[in-house]
C-alpha cells in the first residue's frame, strides 16, 4: 500500500523495509490518505476491553487493553492511623511499574525512566480530579482510616500509556469492595471474616453499609500526537517514538478539564488543535464510559 | 483593576523578574532567572561526545539534572527533568550536533511558587550564553484561576495553594526575522501562539484553559522583549 507505483527508490523496496528504514515518510503517506498502518482512521481509538476483580487476593483491580497496552491495577487496603492535619481522612499511594517484560527499551535491573513520571502524573489527576472523596476513606475519626495503595503494572507498553493506566485505575477503584471491619474490646480494627458471617459477633462491624466507594465525576483520558495539521489519536509506540508531539487531555464526566498535559514536542500546539483534542477527548469520554458500565455490569450478573 | 492579591499586585502583574547570563565560571553556559522570591541557577555542559542509550544518535540528545534545594530527588522532580528535556529539546536545533549529548542542570535556589516556568527560562538564557544552536527561545509563565473564576498571573506559593487551578504555559517566542510575511502563520495564528508545554493541576472547564492561555499569551509577550533585551 504504502511503497505504491512510482519511479522512485521507495517504490522497488519491500513495504516493510520501506516502514523500517524510512518511518516517517512511511507513515506520512498513509496519513495523506486519512489512513494508520494499523487500519484506523486518525481520530479514532483502538479496540479497548476492561476485565475487572483481575486479581483475587486484592480489595479491588481491574485489568484493561487498549489495543496491545495492558495494564493491571490492584488496590489493597490497610487501616492505619490518620495523621493529625486531617484526621477524618484516608489516604492514597499511588505507584506505577514497568516492569522488563513491557517493553525492550526497559532493562532488567534499571527502572524505566518514564515510570516515575507516570505515577507523578497519575496521582496528580486521581487527586486534583476528586474523584474519589477521601473523607470516604475514614473509618473512625481520628482513630482509623484505610489507606489504599494502588499498584498498576503495565504488562506491554504500546504507546498510550497513560490512558490505559488511569483507565485501569478507575477501573479498579469502580471494583473496590471495602472488606467489614469491627472494633475489638482494646480498641483496635479487626477484620470481619466473611465465611462465620457477622451474627456470630457481639460486636458490631464499623462499617456496615460502606462497602464501595461513591464516586463521582470519573477521570477519562486520551493522548494524541499533533504532526504537522494530523492530530492522530491513541499512537501506538511506533507511532509515538517517530512523531513525538503528545497531548494528553483529561476530562471528567461533567466535561471539566482535569489536565492538559505537553510535555514540550517539536510541534506548538495552537488553540484550534487543542479544541480538536479537547472534541475527541469528549468522544472517547462516552466510549470508555459505555465500556467501564458494561465491565460493571457483567461483574454484578456473575 | 482593584488589588486583591496578597502582595499588592494586580491580577495582570507579574512579579519583579531578573536574569543574570555567565554567573557560573567553569560551566559553558549558565544563568540565573528570578520571579520575585523564586529564583533558579542554570548551567550548561557540553555538547559532549555520544549520546546516552535509547537516544537517537543522529540527534543531539539532551539531559536535565534538577537539585531540588533540600534533599532528595522525587517523583516530583523526575517529571520536572522529563518535561524541562522536552521543551528544551523543541526549540533546539538538534541536527547541528549530531551525536552529543548536552547536560543541563537546574538547581533549585528558592521556590516560592511558579517553579518549573522559572526553569523553564532560566535554562533557556543559560543555552544562549552556551551558545547552543536554538530555533527560537521560549518563555514560561504560570497563570492561575482563582476560585472566583478569575485568572492571576505568576502567582506566588500561598496563592498557587488557595487557587482552583492553575497552568504552567511555555510559549515560543517571537522571532524578529527576515522571513517573509505570513509564513511565521498557523492556520491564521501566528506562530508565538502555540503551546510548547502545558502542564495544569487542578479542575476547570476548558472555557477557563482559554482564558488562561489568551492571558499567558500576552504576558509572555512582555517576558520575552525582557528575555531578549536580557540576552543583547
Amino acid at each position: 500500500m504504502a511503497a505504491a507505483s512510482g519511479s522512485n527508490l521507495s517504490s522497488e523496496m519491500e513495504v516493510d523495509a520501506f516502514r523500517r528504514l524510512f518511518p516517517l515518510r512511511f507513515h506520512e503517506r498513509h496519513l495523506l490518505q486519512s489512513i494508520r498502518p494499523d487500519g484506523r482512521t486518525l481520530g479514532k481509538a483502538r479496540d479497548t476491553t476492561i476485565a475487572l476483580g483481575a486479581v483475587t487476593s486484592a480489595n479491588g483491580s481491574a485489568l484493561t487493553k487498549i489495543g496491545c497496552t495492558t495494564m493491571l491495577a490492584a488496590i489493597k487496603l490497610e487501616v492505619m492511623t490518620p495523621t493529625a492535619e486531617s484526621p477524618d481522612e484516608g489516604c492514597i499511594a499511588i505507584d506505577f511499574h514497568m516492569p522488563p517484560i513491557c517493553s525492550p527499551i526497559v532493562r532488567p535491573g534499571r527502572p524505566a525512566e518514564a515510570a516515575p513520571v507516570l505515577a507523578k502524573q497519575l496521582s496528580d489527576t486521581i487527586t486534583s480530579s476528586g474523584v474519589i472523596d477521601l473523607k470516604e476513606l475514614s473509618l473512625v475519626g481520628g482513630k482509623a482510616a484505610w489507606m489504599a495503595y494502588l499498584d498498576i503494572y503495565c504488562l506491554d507498553a504500546d504507546g498510550s500509556l497513560f490512558d490505559a493506566a488511569l483507565l485501569s485505575a478507575v477501573a479498579a477503584f469502580s471494583h473496590l469492595r471495602i472488606p467489614v471491619v469491627s472494633l475489638n474490646d482494646e480498641g483496635r480494627i479487626v477484620l470481619v471474616s466473611e465465611d462465620n458471617g457477622g451474627g456470630k459477633l457481639e460486636k458490631e462491624p464499623v462499617n456496615k453499609e460502606k462497602r464501595k466507594l461513591k464516586l463521582d465525576s470519573l477521570p477519562f483520558s486520551l493522548t494524541c500526537i499533533l504532526h504537522k495539521n494530523y492530530i492522530l489519536a491513541d499512537p501506538t509506540a511506533e507511532e509515538e517514538s517517530i512523531m513525538e508531539t503528545l497531548v494528553t487531555v483529561v476530562l471528567d464526566s461533567s466535561s471539566q478539564l482535569v489536565s492538559l498535559y505537553k510535555p514540550g514536542g517539536p510541534v506548538p500546539a495552537h488553540t484550534s488543535a487543542i479544541q480538536d483534542c479537547v472534541a475527541l477527548t469528549r468522544q472517547r469520554l462516552k466510549e470508555l464510559q459505555k465500556i467501564l458500565n458494561g465491565a460493571i455490569s457483567d461483574m454484578e450478573v456473575d | 483593576m482593584e488589588i486583591d492579591r496578597g502582595d499588592g499586585r494586580k491580577a495582570n502583574q507579574l512579579r519583579p523578574v531578573s536574569c543574570t547570563r555567565a554567573v557560573l565560571n567553569r560551566a559553558h553556559g549558565s544563568a540565573s532567572w528570578s520571579q520575585g522570591e523564586t529564583k533558579v541557577l542554570a548551567a550548561v555542559y557540553g555538547p559532549k561526545a555520544g549520546t546516552k542509550k535509547n537516544e537517537n544518535p543522529e540527534k543531539a540528545c539532551f539531559e536535565v539534572i534538577w537539585k531540588p534545594k533540600t534533599g532528595q530527588i522525587g517523583k516530583p522532580e523526575k517529571e520536572c527533568e522529563m518535561i524541562l528535556k522536552r521543551t528544551l529539546q523543541s526549540i533546539c536545533i538538534l541536527n547541528v550536533h549530531p551525536n552529543t549529548t548536552t547536560s543541563i542542570i537546574i538547581q533549585v535556589v528558592n521556590d516560592d511558587g511558579g517553579l518549573l516556568p522559572c526553569a523553564i527560562n532560566a535554562a533557556c538564557a543559560a543555552l544562549v550564553d552556551a551558545g547552543i544552536p536554538l530555533k527560537h527561545l521560549a518563555v514560561a509563565i504560570c497563570c492561575s484561576l482563582a476560585k472566583n473564576g478569575r485568572v492571576l498571573l505568576d502567582p506566588n506559593k500561598s496563592e498557587e495553594q488557595n487557587m482552583k487551578a492553575f497552568v504552567y504555559l511555555a510559549f515560543p517566542n517571537s522571532i524578529q526575522s527576515v522571513l517573509p510575511e505570513g509564513s511565521l502563520q498557523v492556520e491564521g495564528e501566528p506562530m508565538e501562539h502555540g503551546i510548547i508545554t502545558s502542564v495544569t493541576h487542578g479542575v476547570m472547564s476548558v472555557d477557563d484553559y482559554l482564558l488562561c492561555l489568551d492571558k499567558g499569551r500576552a504576558a509572555s509577550e512582555k517576558l520575552s522583549v525582557f528575555l531578549r533585551s536580557s540576552l543583547k
